[in-house]
């Protein structure tokens, strides 16, 4: 098993943090991780992505020549990355900001409404586990028992008292995504 | 999962974890990116409530490295870190400690130059950490670390092979390694020495306090002498020859059966062994050697492998051509040396790297 995930969007929606998420389930679940950030300015309104690699053997590069999968949180960064995700990969992405479609045919692509469920239900703070849930779905690499402590771990704990909502907006991810094509 | 000790982190979180574990006496710092989590890690983990080592933050990077320069003085395991820029701030101060042969651990979290640069990756700094970064005639000891994990085993290590010299020693990595997120396992706790061990150890030059035991120690690097000061130089160049007889480390991936090899050296060489994967896959015997001290330069790998016919080397790197001219001294002209790399803080890929070593060597 290997998955090379590029994750991007806006800085403060999550993006680095849901990849260390994801990358803290991998470690519960005994695979090699790497989490390889944008960083410095980007962080800053700009846009900021991360590289996770999870594997079941020792991760060569973290530096990708392209994409598994790829989780799209605006345009810019669905300019930048369509067409790094190779042929048959898959791209997910949140319809809020997309103004311009993947135009991709030969990737699976899923749309999530996650910015607009959490604007729906007050809890714009569970918008990136939500995304992760919908990733999750697709891509079920991770037990979800190690996804829990995961986050957890990720997480300072004077935050532990979200782990309820998180947890849920995971489950919820996984059921509002939906494939395009 | 059973081993509790295996942690999710980043290089530069980790190299502050190594000083505390390892029992450092004390860090000097001044913040700068791409390595302001060092400083930040330790300050979270207050280890003056633990172990007693001092965290200080400096008021600059002359100041830091010359706080250094002091503790280092007294026998003390005394480190600093930073990135490219205040680096050469504390260049003066790094030549004063191996003029004097006093042992620390400074760390070089590269970013983009010149100047000011960027804040992005970068290896521009081989030269500079590699032959000399300051005036007269000394070497760091340069360790280049292409994991989270041997961010953590170089502290340690750095320590040792500085105390075992008595010469200052580098950890030279850069903004992705220290940026990036990997599995870690930790150490064990080890106490810091105590003052009689110190006195052990360390009696013979530090100024550690002397009671009415023995003569005072002095350290410093002024000789007005010449004849006095041309010793001195020759017994730093006797240090050096033995630690490069000695201290040489890389390792070598693939490299039996060869027909180019790629070295490389920190992140770099982390993206080079996909190209190696990626290129035996096309039927290209590629192998890559990658210098984990890059001084000493593991000299003797890169001969051994241009003696026994190895068909053409490219030295990959995050600068403009640093350590491939290292490579091609080694290589003594018996078989091409190119280099390919990025510059300003850009990577590149494992697939650029092998359309480089195809259009350069393979045309």
């Amino acid at each position: 098993m290997k998955e090379t995930l590029i994750i991007a969007g806006f800085g403060g929606q999550g993006v680095l943090s849901m990849g260390k998420i994801l990358a803290y389930s991998g470690v519960m679940q005994d695979y090699e991780v790497t989490w390889m950030p944008s960083y410095g300015p980007e962080m800053r309104g700009g846009t900021a992505n991360v590289t996770v690699i999870l594997s079941d053997r020792r991760i060569s590069s973290p530096i990708a020549n392209d994409y598994d999968s790829a989780i799209i949180l605006n345009q810019q960064s669905l300019d930048k990355f369509e067409s790094k995700i190779r042929p048959g990969g898959i791209l997910i992405y949140d319809t809020n900001g997309i103004t311009h479609a993947p135009t991709r045919t030969d990737i699976e692509v899923w749309a999530i409404d996650a910015a607009a469920e959490c604007a729906r239900t007050g809890r714009a703070k569970m918008f990136n586990t939500m995304i992760l849930g919908g990733y999750l779905k697709v891509r079920p690499i991770v037990d979800m028992d190690n996804v829990m402590t995961g986050l957890k771990k990720s997480l300072p704990e004077r935050a532990w008292s979200l782990l309820p909502q998180n947890e849920e907006a995971i489950r919820h991810g996984g059921e509002i995504i939906r494939r395009v094509r | 999962m059973a081993d509790k000790e295996i942690k999710l982190m980043k290089g530069n979180e980790v190299i502050a974890h190594a000083a505390v574990r390892c029992g450092c006496d004390g860090y000097f710092g001044y913040p700068i990116t791409p390595q302001s989590e060092v400083m930040e890690t330790l300050m979270e983990l207050k280890p003056w409530e633990t172990t007693g080592m001092v965290v200080l933050q400096a008021e600059s990077e002359l100041a830091s490295i010359n706080m250094v320069y002091g503790g280092a003085a007294t026998g003390k395991r005394v480190m600093t870190s930073s990135s490219s820029p205040g680096i050469s701030l504390m260049s003066e101060g790094m030549s004063y400690l191996a003029a004097c042969e006093l042992p620390c651990l400074i760390v070089n979290c590269q970013r983009g130059g010149p100047g000011l640069g960027t804040i992005q990756p970068s290896q521009g700094d081989y030269f500079q950490a590699c032959k000399g970064g300051a005036h007269g005639d000394f070497h760091l000891i340069v360790l280049a670390p292409a994991s989270v994990q041997e961010m953590h085993d170089f502290v340690e290590l750095g320590f040792e092979l500085a105390f075992k010299y008595r010469n200052p020693a580098m950890i030279l990595a850069d903004g992705a390694i220290g940026q990036m997120m990997e599995k870690v396992v930790l150490s064990p706790q080890k106490p810091r020495r105590t003052d009689a061990e110190i006195e052990a150890e360390c009696g013979p030059w530090a100024a550690c306090g002397k009671g009415n035991r023995r003569e005072r120690n002095i350290c410093t690097s002024l000789e007005l002498q010449s004849e006095k000061m041309e010793k001195i130089n020759q017994r730093l160049q006797t240090k050096y020859a033995t630690i490069e007889a000695a201290e040489a480390r890389w390792e070598e991936i693939e490299c039996d059966d060869a027909e180019y090899v790629i070295v490389a050296f920190g992140s770099s060489a982390r993206i080079c062994s996909a190209t190696v994967e990626a290129a035996r896959k096309q039927g290209i015997k590629v192998g890559l050697l990658r210098p984990i001290t890059l001084y000493p330069f593991p000299a003797q790998a890169v001969a051994a492998l241009a003696g026994r016919g190895v068909k053409g080397f490219l030295s990959v790197e995050l600068n403009a051509g640093q350590m491939v001219e290292d490579v091609r001294l080694a290589v003594a002209g018996k078989a091409p040396v190119e280099h390919y790399g990025r510059q300003g803080g850009m990577m590149f890929t494992p697939d650029e790297a092998l359309e480089a070593l195809k259009e350069k060597l393979l045309k």
